[in-house]
């Protein structure tokens, strides 16, 4: 807590100075395309719950470039997001990686459906007329 | 002084709440008519206490008083007047006296409904009311006094998040208190039905109504949230599934179904302890996303300053009230019994798998929004839930229960009869297929995301448009058709309709919307969409409270100039955050969407140019889902007797 | 849904209700911010810097293979920096292990400065102006502290100020555990 507290003040204060430096900008629509892509995949870690393509966090701003410098080096979108998931963990990462710790949130929602399935065929079945309160 | 009798209030309207709880079920238990008659006393004791409480806190903020902790923490001496008012709620405190004020109108709102009503049932559901209302009044008052004071009194206020100071403020907490408190009706209705063991059609017509009011308010609400982060965020977006968008937006699920069930327990006496567990799973998701936004377990945008003494008060609350509720509901269910009996395909059914799959679907979201938690509280690490898992999941389940949207209300009740799909159904659905195909295929670019929910949106117009037909084709009276049209029918056409424009809103957007980052020095252009755009120049635009620099941007179509967009950058004084006031022109068509950035030298400008098609169509949908929701509310076609008399 | 012998249905609700209240009443203890680092138990990233001072080699992280040794990444930008250099220099002081600083994103004459200004605790400053060491180790914030073992793993991160808590119930602990 005092940590993300910490780490706040340190972005605001260099937020203050953001607002007179300049800001490079690209011109290849393409890859600004696949930057935008994979930026909205990764997390913001300094912003409260952002995607690094949404935030203008200097540390959102270093990732979206290393991003774009990756690449524009022709590696592919699934390399990047392993390359930020390695130094950052599955937290930088908003779609859940599949793995045995995630099988209950991506298959969950098919167990439900399912159940619900079996829940509808059951009461629907066409009983002796039940009791009417 | 008028902090103090604020504080004062809060204390006499927490004893009315415990009358009116103690009077109330208690005497609905001992059936004591004189006990009961002085419920409605408590109900406008509570009333006056809280409006006064209110009424003081507001006071304190419009003067800008200082020596109030709550005051000296989020207003300033250079808080423009509306701000002043919002600010009231603009706070963890505030927002609780505001819920708390909501739940006294809505408990005298019913009081006064149910004023003809029978006794006992009339005093058992305010004297829930009353329950709900001893909860946050005692949260307010015991962990979250807005009414402290600051010692020493500080010269000036921090001042309002920037990104509050505006006209959204006004409306979207209000109007989403409105909708989450209304729930408690349909809660409060149920408990005093299980406790008195009997949930009858008296209840089941009495729900819904209430239940559509809230639900309207709820969707507004909701929508309004969405479109003011649209237009304020900056980024172009409209919906993130944050975990605190996600605590308005099950509840809004689970209300979903709880009408449509309540339609069916009403006319067809079927469902009802289903209908009965909806309504007490509705506020308890309402009440569960009051514990997210304010005990700091997620990480949120939204979040209040979160406390985690605070989110233990709210999860005993929560414990009591829902784990209560629940366990009376699965006492007295077998005392309930069952209702009509009907076959899979039919009316009944159809709407049965309907809230059925709105249930999943709520669930789903629940799982992923607390995912994160339950895996950190049993050390299997810390993950993040997004937007691409909430899409993932949820885009097929909306799908599903918009396929469904059209045979249920053209079938009969309990038991249609099952042919293999006439000529009708299967030209209207090839005729869904064939206009979504042939957008697909003349559009470049669209995926089958795209295609699924355009076919969809395509079906529930064209179910809507049968409906309608088949009702025409009956021969009716003038006067009979309008008040049809006018009422529960023609609502329930306009929001069904709502859900296709929104669908389409959302698929079209989502797939055709474009954004540019691109630079520009004064005199140079760009085209966005079908106009161009010229950048003219900065000038300096001071503010009552900050300090911008402003682009200005005239629209171009064919020579003419259409409009001027003026994006921002300002700095506020009170705290020293910069924030973007993007610019937006917008028409039923398409959204151009302008974000100044940062200078880049030589007099150039950087921009963010979002091209939006159809975005607008997002927000009317859900417009005319909460108006037919409220068309469907004051139809009074079913109402007999008296509200509530066995 | 029949009448007669109790049904289990209802309960449902009520058991699914009952382990989410358990749930959340442990998500209240925990910090949902606190972002934990994937190195953990892994090899320290090997990188090579210059280093801060004039006319100084380039300096590999391999240098400390053979020891325990904390890495602070720090700035002269950084407040809560300034809060936690007493630590860092009564931890150099006590000489119980080494200690390495990296600067992140920052100009050396200012880190100069500062350090003159406040001590100097590191036996050598890595110079990171563009934070790119700083991605490759997972770097979100400043000040972050890493703790290294004798074969190169890290053992420990730490973001935000350190305190002297933290030296006495983390820092020493770890040392401890490789004697003996």
């Amino acid at each position: 807590m005092r940590g993300a507290w910490l780490n706040a003040v340190v972005v605001r204060t260099a937020l203050g100075l953001a607002f007179l430096l300049p800001m490079p900008v690209v011109a290849d629509s393409v890859l600004e395309d696949k930057v935008q892509r994979v930026a909205g995949e990764l997390r913001c870690l300094v912003c409260q719950n952002d995607t690094i393509a949404a935030s203008q966090a200097p540390l959102a701003v270093d990732l979206r470039n290393q991003v774009r410098r990756l690449l524009a080096q022709g590696q592919s979108e699934a390399q990047v997001l392993e390359y930020m998931t390695q130094r950052y963990g599955d937290f930088v990462r908003y779609r859940p990686p599949l793995k045995p710790s995630t099988w209950p949130l991506w298959f969950m929602p098919v167990v439900l459906l399912l159940l619900a399935g079996l829940g509808w065929w059951r009461f629907t079945r066409a009983r002796p007329t039940g009791a009417q309160s | 002084m008028i902090a103090e009798l604020g504080h004062l209030a809060l204390a006499v309207a927490l004893a009315a709440s415990v009358a009116l709880a103690l009077l109330g079920l208690g005497g609905g238990a001992w059936q004591q008519a004189a006990v009961m008659r002085q419920v409605s006393n408590m109900v406008a004791l509570q009333m006056a206490a809280v409006t006064l409480a209110f009424g003081a806190l507001t006071w304190a903020f419009v003067a800008t008083d200082f020596s109030v902790a709550l005051v000296a923490g989020y207003a300033h001496s250079a808080l423009p007047m509306t701000y002043r008012f919002t600010a009231v709620w603009g706070n963890h405190e505030g927002s609780m006296l505001l819920w708390v004020w909501v739940l006294a109108g809505w408990t005298s709102a019913l009081a006064w409904r149910m004023r003809g009503a029978h006794a006992v049932q009339r005093a058992r559901v305010l004297g829930v009311m009353g329950l709900i209302g001893i909860g946050f009044l005692a949260f307010l008052l015991f962990t979250s006094n807005p009414f402290l004071r600051a010692w020493p009194v500080p010269a000036d206020g921090q001042g309002m998040n920037p990104l509050l100071q505006d006209p959204g403020m006004i409306w979207h907490p209000p109007l989403l208190y409105m909708g989450y408190v209304g729930l408690v009706v349909a809660f409060a209705y149920t408990v005093a039905g299980l406790l008195q063991g009997r949930l009858d059609a008296a209840w089941a017509r009495a729900i819904r109504p209430w239940t559509l009011v809230a639900w309207a308010f709820l969707t507004v609400g909701i929508a309004l949230g969405s479109f003011w982060a649209y237009y304020e965020l900056g980024w172009g977006g409209w919906w993130f599934w944050d975990p605190v968008e996600n605590a308005s937006f099950m509840p809004w699920l689970v209300a979903t179904a709880l009408l449509h069930s309540a339609a069916m327990a009403d006319a067809r006496g079927s469902f009802r302890l289903w209908t009965a567990l909806l309504a007490l799973l509705g506020f308890a998701l309402a009440l569960l996303g009051t514990f997210i936004v304010r005990s700091g377990v997620l990480s949120s945008v939204h979040a209040f300053a979160s406390d985690p003494g605070r989110g233990l008060f709210i999860l005993a609350f929560l414990v009591l009230v829902v784990g209560g509720a629940l366990a009376l509901y699965a006492w007295r269910a077998p005392a309930v019994g069952a209702g009509a009996s009907f076959q899979g395909w039919s009316r009944e059914g159809l709407l049965f798998g309907q809230t059925l799959l709105l249930m999943v679907a709520a669930a789903s979201v629940l799982l992923g929004t607390l995912y994160p938690m339950l895996l950190d509280a049993l050390g299997l690490g810390k993950l993040s839930v997004g937007p691409p898992y909430f899409e993932a999941v949820f885009a097929p389940l909306m799908l599903l229960v918009m396929a469904l949207m059209v045979p249920g209300p053209l079938l009969a009740w309990r038991r249609a009869a099952w042919a293999w799909p006439s000529r009708g159904w299967l030209g209207a659905a090839a005729l869904a297929l064939a206009l979504a195909s042939a957008v697909a295929w003349w559009v470049p670019g669209a995926s089958w995301a795209t295609w699924a929910g355009l076919a969809m949106a395509a079906w529930v117009v064209l179910g809507v448009a049968r409906h309608v037909l088949q009702w025409l084709s009956q021969p009716l009276p003038r006067a009979v058709r309008w008040r049809t049209l006018r009422g529960a029918k023609g609502g329930m056409w306009l929001a069904h309709l709502g859900v296709a424009v929104f669908a389409i809103g959302v698929a079209v957007v989502s797939t055709w919307g474009h954004e540019q980052d691109l630079r520009l020095r004064p005199g140079e252009e760009m085209a966005v969409g079908d106009v161009r755009l010229r950048f003219d120049g900065i000038t300096m635009a001071p503010g009552p409270n900050y300090f911008a620099i402003r682009a200005s941007l005239p629209m171009l179509q064919n020579g003419q100039t259409l409009t001027t967009l003026q994006p921002e950058r300002r700095l506020y004084l009170a705290n020293g955050q910069t924030m973007t006031e993007v610019a937006i022109d917008r028409s039923l068509w398409r959204d151009v969407y302008v974000a100044l950035g940062e200078s880049v030298g030589n007099d150039a400008f950087a921009f963010r140019v979002h091209h939006k098609p159809l975005v607008n169509w997002i927000w009317l949908g859900c417009l005319m889902m909460a108006l037919g929701g409220l068309m469907a509310a004051v139809d009074r076609r079913r109402v007999g007797p008296a509200e509530g008399t066995a | 849904m029949t009448q007669g012998p109790k049904r289990l249905g209802p309960w449902l609700a009520l058991a699914v209700f009952a382990l989410l209240s358990v749930a959340l009443a442990l998500g209240l203890k925990l910090n949902p911010r606190e972002v934990p680092s994937p190195l953990l138990g892994k090899p320290l990233p090997s990188f090579t810097l210059p280093a801060l001072g004039a006319a100084s080699a380039p300096v590999s992280s391999q240098q400390w293979r053979g020891q325990w040794w904390v890495l602070n990444v720090w700035a002269s930008w950084c407040t809560p920096c300034a809060v936690e250099h007493p630590v860092l220099l009564q931890l150099a002081q006590s000489q119980r292990v080494t200690l390495v600083g990296l600067n992140y994103k920052d100009a050396s004459p200012a880190a100069q400065t500062w350090l003159a200004q406040r001590g100097n605790p590191y036996q050598t400053v890595w110079v990171d102006t563009q934070g790119s060491v700083g991605l490759d180790l997972g770097v979100y914030g400043v000040p972050e502290t890493y703790i290294i073992d004798p074969q190169g793993r890290v053992r420990h991160k730490h973001t935000g100020a350190v305190t002297p808590q933290w030296v006495q119930s983390t820092l020493l602990p770890l040392l401890e555990t490789s004697r003996g």
